[in-house]
C-alpha cells in the first residue's frame, strides 16, 4: 500500500517537528518568563546585571533547586514532601558532627559526612514513603509529621546548639568559583538537576513515576506495584535533602537544627511555577530549575530595587499563583499545538 | 454565523416564525442548521441539519467516532459549534454551561457516569436544587423525594448510601433517576442500557413511555439496536461526522440500520471460530470464596476456548474475575494457569503467571488518559523494552506502531494521548497492551461496553484469533446475545454463585435468562 508508507514518514517528520514544538512549549513557557523578569531587573534596578550579583544569585538558588529537584519527583506522583526543611537540619547536624571530630582527617570525614548525609536523608523519606504506603495515609499528613519528628532529632543530636569549625579544606571548596560566576554549590545543584532530568526522561523509573502520578490504579491493574515506586520517589526526595544538607554546610559552614525553616514551601514553590501540576502527572525537572531561578531573580531584582522587605514576599506570593494561572493557558495552547 | 437570521428577509424571518412556534408549541423542539464541530485534527461533526420533533422519541445512531458523543454535547453545552446554528423550542439555542443548557429544559444523562462518588445517593440526586430552608439542607424531604425518584427507576437502595458504594448499573439508574428529578423539554440518553440488564432496560423503557405521554421528547443513544424499536420514532444516522439520514423507524430493519451505519453490510454470523478445538487446561478456578460466607466459585477455561458468564449486573461476575486477578482480595480458592498452581495476591502476581484483565472500566482502571498510545501499550512490560533500567524508545515504538497497525487503532500517531480516542479505539488500545505483555489467559469484563457496530466485530475477531493462538478466554458481558455468538460456553452467575453452565449447543437466551434470576427467586422465598 503505497498510500500507508506515504503517510507513514509524513507521520514521522510531522512528530518530530511536534515533539520540539511540544517541548520547547513546555519548558520555554516559563523559561520565557524567567528571561522576561531578568531583562526587566537588568533595566531597572541598579547593579542587578552583573557578574557578582548573578554569582549571588547562583549561590543562593543552590539549596532550594536540590532541594526542589527531590520535591518534583514527589509531585509528579501525586504526592507532597513537606519534611524536607526539617530533613535537611538534622542532616545538616549529622554532617557537622562528623566533620568537627578531631580524630578523623577532613579526606575521612568529609565523604563520611556526606555519606551520613544522604543515608540519614533517605531513611527519613524512606520511612515517609513506608508510612504512606503502609497505612495509605495521605503523604501530606505524614510527612507534616516527619516535619516535626525530624526537626526534633535535629535538636537531639545537636543538643540544642549549632555546630561550627569545619574542616578547612571542606569551607574552602564551599567557597571555590569556577569561571569567575559559577560557585561549586550551584554546579553540585546542576548536576543534582541533571541526574533528575536523566532518570525522568530516559528510565523505566522516571517513565513509572509519571505514570502512577496519572492513574495509580491502572499501572496496579497493568501488573505493577506502585506503592515500591512511591516509597522509592520519597526515599529520593530525603536524599536530595540530605545533599542539600551539605549544600548547606558548604554555604554556611555550620550545622543548626534551626535550618531549613520553611525551605519546603520555597522548594514546593520552585516546583510549581516549574510547570509541575500538583495533582501529579505532568511536570519537568528542568522547568524547577527555572521555577527556583525565578523565585530567586524576584527577590534579589526587588531587593536592588530598594523595595521593603515586607514587600517582597506580597509579590513573590503573587507569582506563584500568576505562574499556576498562566500554566492552564499554556496548556490549552499545547493540547491545540499536540493535536496538530 | 450564528447571527446570520437577522440579516434575512422580514417575511421569512425566524425569529418571528419562531416565535409563532413557540406559542402554539408547533414545530420542531430541536433543529441543527448546517452545525459543525471541528477538535484540532479531527472534524467531529460536519455540516449536519436535522429536526426533532415535539414528543417523539428520537433515536441517534453511529459507529464510534460517529459523532454522536459531540452533538450530545453541543446540546449538553459542554462546548459551542464552529458553524451552523442550533434552535431550541423555537429560539437560537447556543448554550455557554452545562447548566445554561440544563436551565432551557435540555437534560443529558452522559454515557460517563457525573456523580459525585462522596455523596449519598439522595444527595446526588437533588443536588441541583437540594431542599432547603435558609441555607439549610432539609433531610427528611431530601430522602423523601430521592426515595420516590429511586422507586420510579425501580431501584432498591436506600437514599443515604453513598454513591462510591454502587455498583456501575446502580449508578447508571441513579444518572437517570437524577435526570427524572427535574422536568425537561427534552431528555438526551446516552447509552442508557449499556451497563443494564434486561429486566433494568424494560424499566427503563417503561420510564421513557411514561415521559412520553406528558410530552417529554427524548434522543435516544444506543449501540443495541434491537431496543430503539422500543423507544424510538424516528431515527437519525450519523456517519464520520455527516448526517445519512432521518427516516421514521417503521419499516427499517436492523442490517438495513447497520448498513446505514458503517456504509457496507456486516455479517453478523461466522463470528464463531468452529475451526479451534479447545484442548488442555490453560485456566481453572477451584473453591473461590470472595468472603468466607460467599458461596464457593469452580470453573476452568481450556487453550482455544471462549467462555462466557453471563449474569445480572450485581450478580458478582466482575467481582470474581478481580479476585481471580488478585485485583480485590479474596478469602480462599486455588487459581491453576496451563495446569500449575500460582498465588495470586495482587495483579502483579496475575500478571506474572500469565492472566491478563481487561478491566470494565477503562477509563480510570485501563489507561492512562493524559500520556501517549505508545506509553500505555508498553506499560504492562517496560522491561523487555530496557536495559539496566533505561528505556529504549526506538524499540518501543517500534512495537507499539506493529500493534496498533495490527489492530487498526485509529491515531494519527502512537504519540497521541489516549484521553482524546473513542471508546472503540481506546478498548483497542486496552487489547494491544495486554498482547504486548503477552498471557495464556485473558479475562475481558465487558469488552465492548460503548462500542460501536463495526468496533465490536472488530473486537470479536481479534478475540477469535486470540483463542486459536492457544489461549483460554473468560468473557464477562451483559450483552447475551454477543456472548452468544462468540462463547463456546456460558457459565450464569447468580447471587454470587455459579447458577449453571450451558454449552453452545443448548444455547438459548430464556435458559440463560432464568438461570441468571434462579438464585434472587430463592432469594425471595420462591
Amino acid at each position: 500500500m503505497p498510500e500507508g508508507t506515504e503517510s507513514a514518514s509524513e507521520r514521522k517528520t510531522a512528530t518530530v517537528w511536534d515533539n520540539f514544538l511540544r517541548i520547547s512549549m513546555r519548558e520555554a513557557g516559563v523559561a520565557i518568563a524567567l528571561v522576561i523578569i531578568v531583562v526587566f531587573f537588568s533595566a531597572t534596578a541598579p547593579y542587578f546585571a552583573t557578574p557578582e550579583n548573578f554569582l549571588k544569585i547562583f549561590v543562593q538558588i543552590a539549596i532550594n533547586t536540590v532541594l526542589a529537584a527531590g520535591m518534583t519527583f514527589v509531585i509528579l506522583t501525586g504526592g507532597i514532601d513537606l519534611s524536607v526543611g526539617s530533613v535537611l537540619a538534622l542532616c545538616t547536624v549529622v554532617g557537622a558532627t562528623i566533620m568537627v571530630r578531631e580524630d578523623l582527617s577532613p579526606w575521612t570525614s568529609i565523604p563520611l559526612a556526606l555519606l551520613a548525609c544522604m543515608a540519614t536523608g533517605a531513611a527519613c523519606g524512606a520511612v515517609n514513603g513506608w508510612v504512606c504506603e503502609k497505612w495509605k495515609l495521605p503523604s501530606f499528613i505524614v510527612t507534616l509529621g516527619m516535619l516535626n519528628v525530624a526537626s526534633g532529632l535535629a535538636r537531639v543530636v545537636s543538643d540544642n546548639s549549632t555546630i561550627t569549625g569545619l574542616p578547612q579544606p571542606f569551607v574552602d571548596f564551599g567557597n571555590q568559583i569556577y569561571f569567575g560566576v559559577l560557585p561549586s554549590i550551584f554546579l553540585i545543584a546542576i548536576i543534582v538537576v541533571l541526574i533528575g532530568w536523566f532518570i525522568l526522561r530516559f528510565t523505566v523509573f522516571g517513565r513509572f513515576v509519571f505514570a502512577i502520578g496519572t492513574n495509580e490504579e491502572a499501572v496496579r491493574l497493568s501488573g505493577h506495584n506502585p506503592r515500591i515506586f512511591k516509597i522509592a520517589v520519597f526515599t529520593l526526595s530525603g536524599l536530595t535533602a540530605g545533599i542539600a544538607a551539605m549544600v548547606f554546610l558548604l554555604r554556611l559552614n555550620v550545622g543548626s537544627p534551626i535550618a531549613g525553616i520553611g525551605y519546603e514551601l520555597n522548594a514546593i514553590a520552585a516546583v510549581i511555577i516549574g510547570g509541575t501540576s500538583l495533582s501529579g502527572g505532568k511536570g519537568s525537572i528542568i522547568g524547577t530549575l527555572v521555577g527556583a531561578c525565578i523565585l530567586q531573580v524576584l527577590a534579589t531584582g526587588l531587593q536592588l530595587l530598594g523595595a521593603e522587605d515586607n514587600v517582597k514576599p506580597i509579590v513573590i506570593g503573587t507569582v506563584i499563583v500568576l505562574a499556576v494561572v498562566l500554566d492552564t493557558y499554556r496548556n490549552r495552547l499545547l493540547r491545540n499545538l499536540e493535536s496538530r | 454565523m450564528t447571527t446570520d437570521f437577522k440579516e434575512t428577509a422580514p417575511g421569512a424571518d425566524p425569529v418571528a416564525i419562531a416565535e409563532r412556534d413557540q406559542e402554539h408549541g408547533a414545530g420542531p423542539i430541536l433543529k441543527l442548521q448546517g452545525v459543525g464541530k471541528r477538535f484540532p485534527g479531527v472534524v467531529a461533526l460536519r455540516n449536519v441539519t436535522f429536526e426533532i420533533e415535539r414528543g417523539e422519541g428520537h433515536v441517534l445512531l453511529g459507529e464510534n467516532g460517529a459523532g454522536k458523543s459531540t452533538l450530545i454535547n453541543l446540546l449538553g453545552g459542554l462546548f459551542p459549534p464552529d458553524e451552523g446554528s442550533i434552535w431550541f423550542n423555537g429560539e437560537p439555542y447556543r448554550p455557554a454551561s452545562p447548566f445554561e443548557a440544563f436551565s432551557k429544559g435540555i437534560r443529558v444523562v452522559h454515557q460517563e457516569l457525573n456523580l459525585l462518588s462522596n455523596l449519598t445517593v439522595a444527595e446526588n440526586l437533588l443536588f441541583e436544587q437540594l431542599p432547603s430552608r435558609r441555607g439549610l439542607v432539609n433531610f427528611r424531604e431530601m430522602n423523601r423525594r430521592a426515595a420516590e425518584l429511586l422507586a420510579e427507576v425501580g431501584l432498591d437502595i436506600s437514599p443515604s448510601t453513598v454513591v462510591s458504594r454502587l455498583g456501575v448499573a446502580q449508578m447508571q439508574l441513579v444518572e437517570i433517576a437524577k435526570a427524572l428529578a427535574h422536568e425537561s423539554k427534552l431528555l438526551v440518553l446516552d447509552e442508557p442500557t449499556a451497563t443494564l440488564t434486561s429486566k433494568e432496560v424494560d424499566r427503563l423503557f417503561e420510564i421513557l413511555h411514561r415521559l412520553k405521554e406528558r410530552k417529554v421528547t427524548t434522543l435516544y443513544i444506543s449501540h443495541r439496536l434491537q431496543e430503539i424499536y422500543e423507544v424510538g420514532d424516528r431515527v437519525t444516522v450519523l456517519r464520520d461526522g455527516q448526517h445519512v439520514t432521518t427516516r421514521p423507524l417503521q419499516g427499517l430493519v436492523i442490517p438495513d440500520i447497520v448498513r446505514l451505519m458503517v456504509g457496507r453490510t456486516i455479517a453478523d454470523q461466522g463470528v464463531f471460530r468452529e475451526d479451534i478445538q479447545p484442548s488442555g487446561e490453560a485456566l481453572a478456578v477451584d473453591d473461590l470464596r470472595l468472603t468466607e460466607t460467599s458461596p464457593s466459585i469452580s470453573f476452568s477455561v481450556r487453550k482455544g476456548e471462549i467462555v462466557g458468564i453471563a449474569g445480572l449486573v450485581g450478580s458478582g461476575r466482575t467481582e470474581a474475575v478481580r479476585a481471580i486477578f488478585g485485583a480485590d482480595p479474596k478469602a480462599s480458592g486455588t487459581v491453576r494457569v496451563g495446569g500449575r498452581v500460582v498465588t495470586i495476591a495482587s495483579p502483579k502476581d496475575a500478571v506474572a503467571a500469565g492472566i491478563c484483565l481487561m478491566t470494565e472500566d477503562r477509563k480510570q482502571q485501563g489507561l492512562l488518559l493524559d500520556m501517549s498510545c505508545a506509553e500505555n501499550i508498553t506499560i504492562t512490560d517496560l522491561k523487555r523494552l530496557s536495559r539496566r533500567g533505561l528505556l529504549d524508545r526506538t524499540t518501543e515504538n517500534a512495537a507499539s506502531e506493529t500493534l496498533v497497525a495490527s489492530l487498526r487503532v485509529k491515531t494519527p500517531t502512537i504519540f497521541h494521548k489516549v484521553g482524546t480516542f473513542s471508546g472503540g479505539n481506546q478498548q483497542k488500545v486496552v487489547i494491544a497492551k495486554w498482547l504486548y505483555r503477552g498471557s495464556s489467559a485473558l479475562i475481558c469484563d465487558e469488552p465492548t461496553r460503548g462500542i460501536d457496530v463495526g468496533a465490536k466485530a472488530e473486537i470479536y475477531e481479534l478475540m477469535g484469533r486470540l483463542a486459536a493462538e492457544g489461549r483460554g478466554i473468560l468473557v464477562v458481558s451483559s450483552d447475551l446475545p454477543e456472548l452468544m455468538s462468540i462463547c463456546h460456553r456460558i457459565l450464569v452467575f447468580s447471587n454470587g454463585r455459579i447458577a449453571g453452565e450451558v454449552p453452545r449447543a443448548e444455547f438459548d437466551q430464556n435458559r440463560i435468562l432464568s438461570l441468571a434470576y434462579e438464585e434472587y427467586g430463592r432469594a425471595r422465598g420462591n
